[in-house]
């Protein structure tokens, strides 16, 4: 069993926790995850590690509230104990040797964004972070973006907060000023990765997309991860738990990631109405 | 003594019925009653050099087990096969015993063998209800020594060190003990509190079980050193699932047959209100002609599905599946399409609306008929595509099941460990590795093979162990 021993809510549906998980606080590297389940029978989810302290021998996730098992897991409170917690899974982000990066995060990806720019700063990168959201009250981590970014661009779908319009807008402006990174690494929602991974196509800059498919075991063994890349116009099947996550964002087939993702979409939102209502009973 | 009964034809395993049990996960095979036994027992004539002794990879002493049971001394036969083999309850309800120790009984010549497999699980629930002894834990020699996945090679690896007085911890990667005996094999074959009661019995023994450590990730086999195990064996098992390489393998409702047997079994996603969501009804067809397909198709119709097809490219003599459960699911309405192979699963698309949420789920799969040619290098025949044959099975999901290639997180993580062009560890007889004290066996050596194949691996390696151990 593994303690729940800090949480916090960064937004209304946006939930950080630190775990005591010692083995994986010692490994745990930005870009990798962890798998975690609530309970006995619950699922197993796959969460990018947010953060680690070797010392305290914590891990730190945030997640979003989306489905049944999010949903459950925002519900345990500090002390409280998580059934299981595996890892570190996955290859860990490339940083070696990267002198200026852009971080291009989305939503709830900003919390898995945060790591490797910290990353980089602390090896003395310049290091631009541009960080969306749909509004003002979805907003996180942006004072720890600021200490860790040379620039930082804030930026919302409606304009509430920084500035208006998506992740791509500054991007496409910094490229087209003539900014040269040595890579752009990008976390968020799919829709969100292929629209940067468009905007950075004409400059040709390198770019590292993390993914976050459906997983199960996320050791090797299930194949439900699976992803397909078009490398020299040759189609790729790749397995995001020991391939990835990270892979070339100029490869990735996003359509076909996005409609994979979307397999279990009916379960998911039954699941979660399932578990609010549950949750109601047990407060009445 | 009784005199031998000479019936040409074993007892039958009592079964549920058919048409019950194809909607329910409950187990298929009864087991024989203490009568049964003891009248199945009487047909061993107790041959002097114990021919199905050498088909046993890991070599139970058959006679002498089941000459306790004529006696009625059913605990006295169990200690017997506990002396060769850790998981009796297991290997009695999954073993291929039609191509081992039942394929050399000398009443299979003129008539059925003795049923050897039925008699070890009888003999194994027979303790497992009864017997409220805990085993004796030996006494520690000091040595420590880590498993690395708690399948049945590393389960069997460790039992027979742990009872030389070895202290043993295994490493398991999920949330559960057992490896594929929990995660790949279903209910309906193998219960999981059969599983979990083995893993009880090694605990008392003195086995020390870790769940949620990934080797290769959480610790290295390098750093297990350094804790000071002094050997340790990897049964990491079978890994990445094969797929076929034809168009629209992406699509939603295609599975790997890991995948679908994890969601059902492990996660447990056959019962009602699961947390883990799992494709159920419709129709299915399953890729493949193994045990793993037998254990999918069955798994699908039990989970409500229409048909449910077996696709398999050869006919039904080559089927690689152990020959009970190929007639368990025909019994139950599985249908074999034999001689097919599929060349692309076909998948909805709504060119009207691209937002049209079925866009992107499979509605079939298309295949090729085959016949049989020329045999090739191992003397099987080859089979190759009728030209024109071409035909569609209109499914929901497809579940791939043509194997698996050995699990990369270790090779990936272990300086020195020399794997083959498969990505299998290479080992020599006693299962050592190119690492000094670092020993394999099971599937992460030969890819996708038999629980049985993998306990003889262990057990080979244990016993290598020892030795490697008490001459240090």
């Amino acid at each position: 069993m593994y303690k729940i021993i800090n949480k916090k809510a960064l937004n209304p549906t946006v939930i950080m926790m630190d775990i005591e998980a010692p083995l994986v606080a010692k490994k745990a590297e930005p870009g990798q995850f962890i798998i975690l389940r609530v309970d006995e029978n619950g699922e197993r989810i796959p969460l990018t590690v947010a953060g680690y302290d070797r010392e305290a021998g914590t891990v730190k996730i945030i997640f979003q509230i989306v489905g049944g098992t999010t949903e459950k897991l925002s519900h345990k409170e500090e002390g409280d104990y998580l059934q299981d917690f595996v890892g570190p899974l996955g290859v860990a982000t490339h940083l070696h040797g990267l002198k200026k990066v852009c971080i291009v995060g989305g939503g709830v990806g900003c919390a898995i964004a945060l790591p490797i720019a910290q990353k980089l700063h602390e090896m003395g990168a310049d290091v631009t972070s541009i960080i969306g959201f749909r509004n003002k009250d979805l907003l996180i981590l942006e004072d720890e973006f600021n200490a860790c970014s040379d620039t930082l661009r804030v930026m919302t779908d409606d304009g509430s907060y920084g500035e208006h319009g998506n992740v791509t807008v500054p991007l496409k402006e910094m490229l087209e000023a003539g900014e040269k990174f040595d890579m752009i690494i990008t976390i968020g929602p799919l829709i969100m990765m292929k629209f940067v991974v468009a905007t950075a196509k004409p400059f040709g800059t390198p770019i590292t997309a993390s993914m976050n498919p459906i997983m199960i075991d996320g050791t090797g063994m299930c194949g439900g991860c699976r992803l397909t890349l078009n490398v020299d116009g040759k189609k790729v099947t790749k397995f995001a738990c020991v391939d990835g996550p990270d892979f070339n964002g100029y490869e990735i087939d996003f359509d076909e990631a996005m409609s994979r993702g979307r397999m279990y979409a009916d379960f998911e939102r039954h699941a979660h109405d399932e578990a609010c209502n549950l949750f109601k009973k047990e407060v009445k | 003594m009784a005199k031998a009964n000479m019936s040409l034809t074993r007892n039958a395993m009592p079964t549920q019925d058919a048409q019950v049990r194809a909607h329910n996960f409950d187990e298929v095979a009864l087991g024989y009653t203490e009568e049964m036994a003891i009248d199945e027992a009487m047909r061993c004539l107790n041959c002097k050099n114990m021919p199905c002794v050498n088909g046993c990879p890991v070599k139970i002493h058959i006679p002498e087990f089941i000459s306790k049971i004529k006696e009625g001394d059913f605990e006295g036969a169990y200690q017997i096969i506990s002396k060769s083999s850790s998981l009796p309850a297991v290997c009695g309800r999954v073993c291929p015993q039609e191509v081992q120790c039942e394929s050399k009984c000398v009443r299979g010549i003129k008539g059925e063998s003795v049923g050897i497999g039925r008699l070890e699980r009888f003999v194994a629930d027979w303790h497992n209800t009864y017997c409220t002894e805990a085993p004796v834990r030996p006494e520690s020699n000091g040595h420590r020594v880590a498993i690395v996945g708690s399948g049945p090679s590393g389960l069997t690896c460790a039992g027979d060190l742990a009872k030389k007085g070895y202290e043993v911890t295994v490493y398991e990667a999920l949330h559960t003990a057992g490896g594929v005996l929990v995660y790949g094999i279903p209910e309906f074959r193998l219960p999981k509190k059969i599983v979990a009661k083995e893993v009880e019995t090694l605990e008392k023994l003195g086995v020390n079980v870790e769940t949620n450590v990934v080797i290769g990730k959480t610790l290295t086999i390098d750093e297990l050193f350094e804790m000071g195990y002094e050997a340790v064996f990897v049964g990491s098992g079978a890994g990445l699932p094969n797929f076929m390489g034809i168009p629209g393998e992406s699509y939603k409702g295609v599975y790997s047959a890991n995948e679908f047997l994890t969601r059902s079994n492990l996660m447990k996603a056959y019962l009602d209100n699961p947390d883990t969501p799992i494709m159920k009804g419709g129709n299915v067809a399953i890729v493949g002609g193994g045990n793993v397909a037998m254990d999918a198709a069955r798994t699908a119709l039990r989970l409500g599905a229409e048909h449910v097809y077996i696709v398999y490219r050869r006919s039904m003599d080559e089927l690689p599946a152990r020959k009970e459960e190929v007639e368990h699911a025909e019994e139950e309405g599985i249908e074999f399409r034999l001689l097919c192979n599929p060349t692309e699963i076909i998948g909805y698309n709504n060119p009207e609306d691209p937002r049209d949420p079925k866009n992107g789920f499979v509605t079939g799969i298309k295949c090729v008929k085959m016949e049989l040619g020329e045999p090739d290098a191992k003397g099987r025949r080859r089979p190759v595509a009728i030209p024109n044959s071409e035909f569609e099975i209109p499914v929901d999901t497809v579940v791939i099941s043509i194997g698996t290639s050995p699990n990369p997180l270790i090779k990936s993580t272990t300086e020195g460990l020399e794997v083959n062009d498969h990505g299998g560890i290479i080992v020599n007889e006693d299962g050592l590795s190119s690492r000094t004290a670092v020993y394999a066996g099971g599937d992460v050596v030969t890819g996708a093979a038999t629980v049985i194949s993998a306990m003889g691996a262990g057990k080979t390696a244990a016993k290598a162990i020892d030795e490697y151990l008490s001459n240090k």
